[in-house]
């Protein structure tokens, strides 16, 4: 069974007057239909930049230089921009992170909501406000037919999400990339948005991928993880197994330093030195100068993403003592 | 956005800028090109009696209206002035005008700006009051209403200006005194012990000027604009002076036959225009870098 | 209801400043050194007519006596008595105004043209070869003389190549349109260097924005993206910076009407000034900030109809 998106060797590259910059290299995934992924990673791993090489909406510094994105078999990286349009809405949605910027603030929210549907579905002025409000009631948002001309600034931090998630399915995507949907959010707020999103992407067999820095929210929505750094994914795998026996020492020292797993024991433990300089990474494996498990060769030899089993891999070679460590010193669940 | 990741990214960003501000003025490309022209401008006015082939003011009825040759570099006009010299003779006066112009309204208009953003209170309003009298007034609605009961001539023009141009001054100066007041080191200066009026004065003026210098320059511009403008009405300079406001508006007569007549003053405000406008530009580059 | 009260504050505000404005307009006269009355006229002053100003005028009363009476005659309407052409100073104005309205619409509408599609082409690319080239357009644009714009315009497109009439107004709508176009044009190549800056520098502080990305990533067509997204957006501060330069704008048709001999109060203000026709002159300094702080309000006004973050109420 092909997947629903296959992201093949993506690589994203910014030039600017220091140099070329890879800041997606090598990243490769697949999503099945109806499955949700996570994307981990610190700020400036690269996650980011993927979902928007994705999407086809990278800044004008900043393009791909190599690979291929696969929704249903096509390639959004060749795919001309017409058709990129066409595709975006129905078929491939984003939920940005900060939803006070993402929405335009001049514009009534219902009419935001109607664009996409207006656009794709041809539907006229009345059929995309009915569509408007039935979507906000979809998404929880009390006494549309009032709010639908509100605009974004009246609307509180949450129930602007919940107007870019009403946004995001107006076509019925088959895939919703989430760029951190939460994270500008209350925390009594966060948990409500993860439920609606993934409860209705249950409802409607809508694929996720959803790119965040914070653990325990993986845990909750997705049923695989990636995990990124500095532009590459160091492993990938199920959920609880990349979280309950991490085959990555970055991944153990992620898990380690999350405060939500990490409760059980006295502190937190940080991952020690600072994320490379992209203009200048570390050779071989591109953790290595922060790794406790760090040998010679792993400054000299190429790291590719191996299969461990059929569905994990890992870019480490010494995998089995990240795995050993984390016995020894579990995190919590 | 790009930004953000790399910078975060990227444990060792290498910082350049302080070494770097002393050489960037070689490398500020509208300061140079700005110093440059404006530079010739007034050396050409300076030195205007040097360069004039004949007097701006002798008239020679014989060789009227005669265009470009070896004799008249740019032709002559209808009573046989020579174009050239009163091009050049014209620099002088609209510039030096223009120079001069910018510093009264400049003056009043810190002083005020200074004493209103300072004190604030009854003077603030009192003074923002004025501020919004002036900017009712179309700008040459006002000046030229003030020259009619003045009398034309340089003095009126003078006065015209500072009574309409301090307003642009006064509300920089006084806007940045207002932020000025609340920062930082304003503020532990004055629990230091040093009268805030102190810090002020050594510190915050210093900075402030800066903008209003910048602004001076884009001023000059507007003031020269003014004054040929005010020429070309006949309401400036006194004939028979040369400038370029009353060379403009005496060939404009001779249109469809002697164009070069009208033209030629014109290309020359608008060359001074240039020059001072890249000065300006490049000048507020070079002050604004580590300032704030 | 709301659009009243913002209307109803602003008029509020403008109290002292129509005091202010009054004040100056009335002081004008006061500026002339020597015998006022006898100045204005010049070469026209009679006894009989310098005693007829000095009564039209109070000149006899003391100062304050004399602006009470002005005032008194400004609240009716009464701008004065032109000496020139012995109708009311209203008369003539009212009678000219059109034109100079017609000169202001026409060139804020051609300079809107002139802007949005310049701005655009420097914000596609930030620094690119065509941003360069807009940006330019300030640079030389600042300092062109109004004036010899115009003079250089109807050098080109009216007696070389004829497409336009030297001067004039021209009669019913057509001709007015095709009379005033280059006119219009003037005002509006001398409006234009600024408005275009500050297009441009909203446009791109726009282009960069997440909504911008929101309404690419539904997939809406560009051309739909850069109007009622980024467009729509970026007019905003340019409102704010159109309102500041109005002033300017509005003095610099008093120029362009010379040069084009357009009927229109601003070469009525010029005129009277070489017929020493004071009244006149004084009236239409009025009837200018008038103008310019109504058309203040209503840029405020569009400011706050374009921007719902504005309250009106506050």
């Amino acid at each position: 069974m092909t997947a629903l998106l296959e992201v093949e060797d993506l690589q994203v590259e910014i030039r600017n007057r220091r140099g070329a910059v890879h800041v997606v290299e090598n990243v490769s995934f697949s999503v099945e239909s109806g499955r949700a992924m996570g994307l981990v990673g610190e700020s400036g791993s690269g996650k980011s930049m993927t979902l928007r090489a994705m999407m086809g909406l990278l800044p004008t510094e900043a393009h791909i230089s190599e690979g291929r994105v696969l929704l249903n078999g096509e390639d959004l990286v060749t795919a001309p921009r017409r058709r990129l349009q066409q595709l975006r809405g129905p078929q491939i949605a984003m939920v940005f992170q900060e939803p006070m910027s993402a929405l335009n603030p001049v514009m009534r929210v219902g009419e935001q909501i109607a664009e996409g549907p207006r656009v794709h579905l041809g539907l006229s002025r009345s059929q995309g406000a009915d569509k408007a409000l039935e979507l906000m009631r979809r998404v929880g948002i009390p006494d549309p037919e009032r709010r639908a001309f509100d605009y974004p600034h009246q609307f509180s931090g949450g129930m602007r999400q919940r107007v870019m998630i009403a946004i995001a399915l107006s076509c019925e995507p088959r895939l919703i990339l989430c760029d951190e949907p939460t994270t500008a959010l209350d925390v009594t707020i966060q948990d409500q948005i993860l439920r609606l999103l993934t409860g209705l992407c249950a409802d409607t067999g809508t694929s996720l991928v959803f790119v965040t820095h914070d653990l325990p929210v993986v845990a909750e929505v997705c049923q695989t993880v990636a995990v990124m750094y500095a532009g590459r994914i160091l492993e990938s795998g199920g959920v609880t197994e990349v979280f309950r026996q991490p085959r990555h020492p970055y991944t153990l020292g992620l898990l380690r330093s999350a405060p939500d797993f990490a409760e059980t024991r006295e502190g937190l433990i940080p991952i020690p030195g600072a994320p490379p300089d992209p203009y200048a990474p570390p050779s071989g494996c591109v953790f290595h100068p922060r790794c406790a498990f760090a040998t010679a060769d792993c400054a000299t030899q190429p790291m590719p993403l191996r299969q461990v089993t059929a569905t994990r891999t890992t870019a480490c070679i010494h995998d089995d003592r990240a795995l050993e460590s984390q016995k020894l010193l579990p995190v919590a669940q | 956005m790009t930004d953000v990741i790399v910078a975060s990214a990227g444990a060792a960003v290498p910082v350049e800028r302080p070494a770097q501000r002393r050489a960037t003025w070689y490398r500020n490309a509208p300061l140079i090109a700005g110093m440059t022209i404006t530079g010739l401008l007034i050396l050409v006015a300076v030195f205007a009696p040097l360069i004039a082939p004949y007097d701006p003011n002798k008239q020679n009825l014989a060789v009227s209206l005669v265009g470009p040759s070896a004799q008249h570099l740019l032709g002559t006009d209808q009573l046989g002035r020579d174009t050239f010299s009163r091009l050049v003779f014209g620099a002088r006066v609209d510039l030096r005008v223009g120079f001069i112009a910018v510093l009264f309204p400049f003056v009043l208009g810190t002083f005020l700006g200074s004493i209103a953003g300072y004190f604030g209170g009854w003077i603030d309003i009192i003074v923002m009051r004025l501020v919004d009298t002036v900017v009712a007034f179309p700008f040459y609605v006002l000046v030229i209403a003030l020259v009619f009961v003045l009398g034309t001539g340089e003095r009126s023009i003078y006065i015209a200006i500072t009574i309409v141009g301090w307003v642009s001054y006064a509300r920089i100066i006084r806007g940045e005194i207002l932020v000025a007041k609340q920062l930082d080191y304003v503020l532990a200066a004055q629990s230091g012990g040093l009268s805030s009026r102190r810090v002020i004065m050594r510190h915050v003026l210093p900075n402030v000027i800066t903008q209003a210098i910048v602004y001076a320059m884009s001023d000059i511009v507007q003031d020269i604009l003014a004054i040929v403008t005010l020429s070309y009405l006949g309401l400036g300079i006194a004939p028979p002076t040369a400038d370029w406001g009353s060379m403009i508006a005496a060939g404009q007569d001779f249109l469809t036959t002697h164009w070069q007549l009208s033209t030629i003053p014109g290309l020359a405000v608008v060359l001074t225009g240039l020059g001072l406008s890249l000065l300006g530009d490049g000048l507020a580059d070079l002050l604004r870098p580590g300032q704030r | 209801m709301n659009q009243l009260s913002l209307i109803g504050r602003r008029l509020l505000q403008l109290i002292p400043v129509a005091f202010g404005v009054t004040l100056v307009a009335f002081l004008l006269i006061h500026l002339i050194p020597g015998n006022p009355a006898r100045t204005v006229l010049g070469i026209h002053a009679t006894p009989a007519k310098v005693a007829a100003l000095d009564k039209e005028y109070g000149l006899d009363k003391s100062l304050p006596a004399q602006y009470l009476l002005f005032l008194n005659r400004l609240v009716h309407g009464n701008l004065g008595e032109s000496l020139f052409y012995g109708v009311s100073a209203r008369t003539l104005i009212i009678d000219r105004l059109p034109a100079t309205l017609w000169l202001l619409v026409y060139a804020t509408v051609i300079v809107i043209f002139m802007s949005v599609p310049l701005a655009m082409l420097a914000a596609s690319k930030k620094n690119g070869v065509r941003d360069h080239a807009v940006r330019t357009i300030p640079l030389v644009g600042l300092g062109l003389p109004p004036f010899w714009v115009g003079i250089i315009l109807v050098e080109v497109f009216a007696l070389k190549i004829h497409l336009f009439p030297v001067d004039g107004y021209g009669s019913g709508v057509a001709g007015h349109l095709r009379y005033m176009f280059l006119p219009a044009l003037t005002v509006a190549i001398g409006m234009a260097p600024v408005i275009i800056r500050s297009l441009r520098a909203s446009m791109l502080d726009v282009l960069g924005a997440d909504f911008v990305s929101t309404a690419r990533s539904k997939g809406v067509p560009e051309s739909r993206v850069f109007v009622r997204h980024v467009l729509r957006n970026a007019i905003i501060p340019t409102v704010t910076v159109l309102g500041i330069n109005i002033g300017f704008l509005i003095g610099n048709t008093v120029i362009i009407e010379q040069v084009f001999a357009l009927p229109g109060i601003g070469g009525l203000m010029i005129q009277s000034i070489f017929n020493r026709d004071f009244p006149v002159v004084q009236g239409v300094t009025i009837v200018f900030a008038i103008l310019v702080v109504l058309v203040n309000l209503i840029v405020d006004l569009t400011y706050a109809r374009l921007d719902p973050r504005v309250s009106l109420t506050r």
